[in-house]
């Protein structure tokens, strides 16, 4: 028995129907968005579990969080987040100097061998549980954030939250808040609990300091 | 120090770098007696591996002596100690559930955002593999530091040589693992894809763990004698059609187990491997998958599937509806070495295991770029290459020519 040959489908047929998928799709999308822009007020989205620094991030004040495992009890770690040790884990935070009546004067490294300074108030203190600062006028960047201690199931240890928000700031000064922060505010926040992570679980902050055929790097420095 | 360093794809040199330092109080400083290299640093030599960058001192199968100890290491002075090529802090969630190869700590914060990006995850950290690992110096030079010293490292007694344990830093736990992985049910029919020095230590393993044969998959001659050696039946894939082979061998049904010991770069000259080969070398495809499409084919329905090789990112034309069809159970991952070589290193003691058949030159370290092309260009005659700080260059050992069972 002869073998049929099946016709291959046109190329331009092909390329009709792509076309209107990609039509049909962006309709439905544009149909869609429109839709949600004319809900009314008693359709109100429903308020779900996610985290409130994950929704949608329109404010002008930059807002970011990250939370961390970390196997140690949630009063470790309250304990443990001082600012005398936030050096220890804080890469950029060159010293916190303490002005009494929970203010605390923070000196951090910015490009070129500056400094900015932050004084922040913490204003409130839930014991093993949370703790709040915000910026006073003196402080060269305003900001304010919470870190969150939350007991994480099954023995897991505690579920660490890092919420900061700043205004980024006009100027000079805004310039090196700009590098000190760069592009991605969320990457100093991540590294920075991660190394606060690697102190409390294994009480060191972890380094990958070795040597390498390239002069340009130490054998007793981190590299990238 | 001496060491050898990746300088590019297929550069590999030997230089003169600094010592290492201690660092943190849980580091300690080993002199390196002997150091392999491994099929996954072929991969890094290939250039199939991101993150590498020129000056990297490579290498993750070492052992040595200790020589210096940080403030808390449990190390003392003298010695003798095997490295897990995974670096695992031991307190972290993960390694408490002996996961150790996914250790949350150990990659640094300056590396983990490459992978995080790239797995979803950070990787855990591992000796000489490339940044996406943490950028850690690896073991084929002569000193090395070691993180978390008072977690890895493997004490050795003194009547152990290091040819009988040097493999306890990967292979034979990679072997191990995979077998363990492909939860063997006694006289289980367990294929191997690849019979290099990982299949060799799975064929052991999986006989150890109650499979009543093991069939073993390669084109090498000399390796293939190995596998036989090990005890198992041997398929040459320029010979047979592998599939049919194994559907004959099992009554139709398909071998119960497979085990991908060949990983990305998948040798032999079928139509999709040779698609493959096009693809990566356009840089359209992160992987050649030959042989995991074959092992996921050939495995009897409701079999299970392990996977030791090592993959970096999307493959192509994955059957992943043969996978779900056929209901294969899949396991896989880098090797969790601190959990299982404690046991390992008494099946040593009591000769379970050979450790040595499979071992085929001893070298210098200063002849690491000549071993590194050989073990490239020449898998038949080079079946495990173990290089020697210290030896005089040129001093290279060959074992006796295997005898063809």
């Amino acid at each position: 028995m002869p073998r049929h040959k099946t016709d291959l489908p046109d190329p331009l047929l092909l390329a009709a129907a792509g076309a209107g998928i990609a039509v049909l799709a962006t309709g439905a999308a544009l149909w869609q968005r429109r839709a949600s822009r004319g809900r009314r007020e008693e359709d109100e989205v429903i308020a779900t579990d996610a985290p409130h620094w994950t929704l949608g991030k329109a404010s002008p004040r930059a807002l970011f969080g990250k939370s961390v495992l970390i196997n140690r009890p949630r009063a470790d770690l309250y304990a443990a987040w001082t600012p005398e040790r936030f050096p220890e884990f804080m890469e950029n935070v060159v010293s916190v100097d303490d002005l009494g009546d929970d203010v605390s004067q923070w000196t951090i490294k910015a490009p070129a061998g500056r400094e900015v300074t932050l004084v922040n108030r913490i204003t409130e203190r839930i014991e093993d549980e949370s703790i709040y600062w915000q910026s006073t006028p003196a402080s060269d960047i305003a900001n304010s954030g919470e870190v969150r201690f939350t007991d994480a199931p099954a023995g897991r240890g505690t579920y660490v939250s890092l919420i900061l928000a700043y205004d980024p700031p006009a100027g000079k000064v805004g310039r090196i808040a700009a590098k000190l922060f760069p592009r991605e505010p969320e990457v100093q926040a991540r590294r920075d609990l991660h190394r606060f992570k690697q102190l409390m679980e294994t009480g060191e902050v972890t380094s990958n300091a070795s040597p390498s055929a390239r002069s340009s790097e130490s054998p007793a420095k981190p590299h990238i | 120090m001496r060491a050898v360093t990746w300088q590019g794809r297929h550069k590999i040199s030997v230089e003169t770098v600094p010592d290492p330092e201690i660092v943190n109080p849980r580091d300690a400083i080993i002199r390196v007696t002997s150091t392999a290299i491994c099929g996954s640093d072929l991969h890094l030599y290939d250039g199939y591996i991101p993150g590498m960058r020129a000056g990297d001192i490579v290498g993750h199968e070492f052992m040595g002596e200790v020589v210096e100890t940080g403030a808390s290491s449990t190390l003392k002075r003298g010695q003798r100690v095997v490295i897990p090529f995974t670096i695992s802090c031991g307190q972290c969630f993960f390694c408490e559930k002996q996961q150790f190869s996914a250790c949350d700590n150990s990659n640094p914060s300056e590396t983990r955002n490459a992978s995080e990006l790239m797995m979803g995850h950070a990787m855990g950290g591992a000796f000489g593999y490339a940044h996406l690992t943490g950028g850690y110096a690896g073991g084929q030079a002569e000193y090395v530091r070691i993180p978390y010293s008072d977690v890895g490292p493997v004490i050795i007694p003194d009547d152990l040589a290091d040819d009988d344990v040097l493999f306890l830093s990967d292979i034979l736990p990679t072997g191990w693992q995979a077998a363990v992985n492909a939860d063997i049910e006694p006289g289980d029919t367990v294929a191997v894809w690849g019979c290099g020095p990982v299949g060799l230590f799975a064929i052991q393993s999986a006989l150890l763990l109650g499979a009543g044969r093991v069939i073993a998959i390669d084109h090498f001659p000399t390796r293939l004698a190995l596998a036989r050696k090990h005890g198992a039946e041997i398929l040459d894939y320029t010979q047979v059609d592998i599939r049919e082979a194994l559907a004959e061998m099992t009554g139709g049904i398909g071998p119960d187990a497979c085990i991908d010991c060949v990983g990305m770069e998948s040798h032999g000259f079928t139509a999709d491997n040779i698609l493959d080969q096009v693809k990566v070398k356009m840089l359209s495809s992160t992987e050649r998958i030959h042989a995991l499409r074959q092992a996921i084919l050939a495995c009897r329905k409701g079999g299970r599937l392990s996977i030791p090789g090592v993959y970096g990112g999307f493959a192509d034309k994955f059957p992943l509806g043969q996978l779900m069809e056929k209901g294969l159970t899949v396991k896989s991952g880098q090797t969790h070495v601190q959990r299982y070589a404690g046991e390992l290193l008494d099946m040593i003691r009591e000769g379970k295991f050979d450790t040595v058949s499979l071992i085929s030159h001893h070298a210098p370290l200063e002849d690491a770029a000549d071993m590194y092309r050989h073990w490239h260009d020449e898998q038949n005659l080079y079946t495990k290459i173990v290089l020697k700080p210290g030896l005089e260059k040129g001093a290279v050992s060959a074992r006796q020519e295997l005898q063809h069972a």
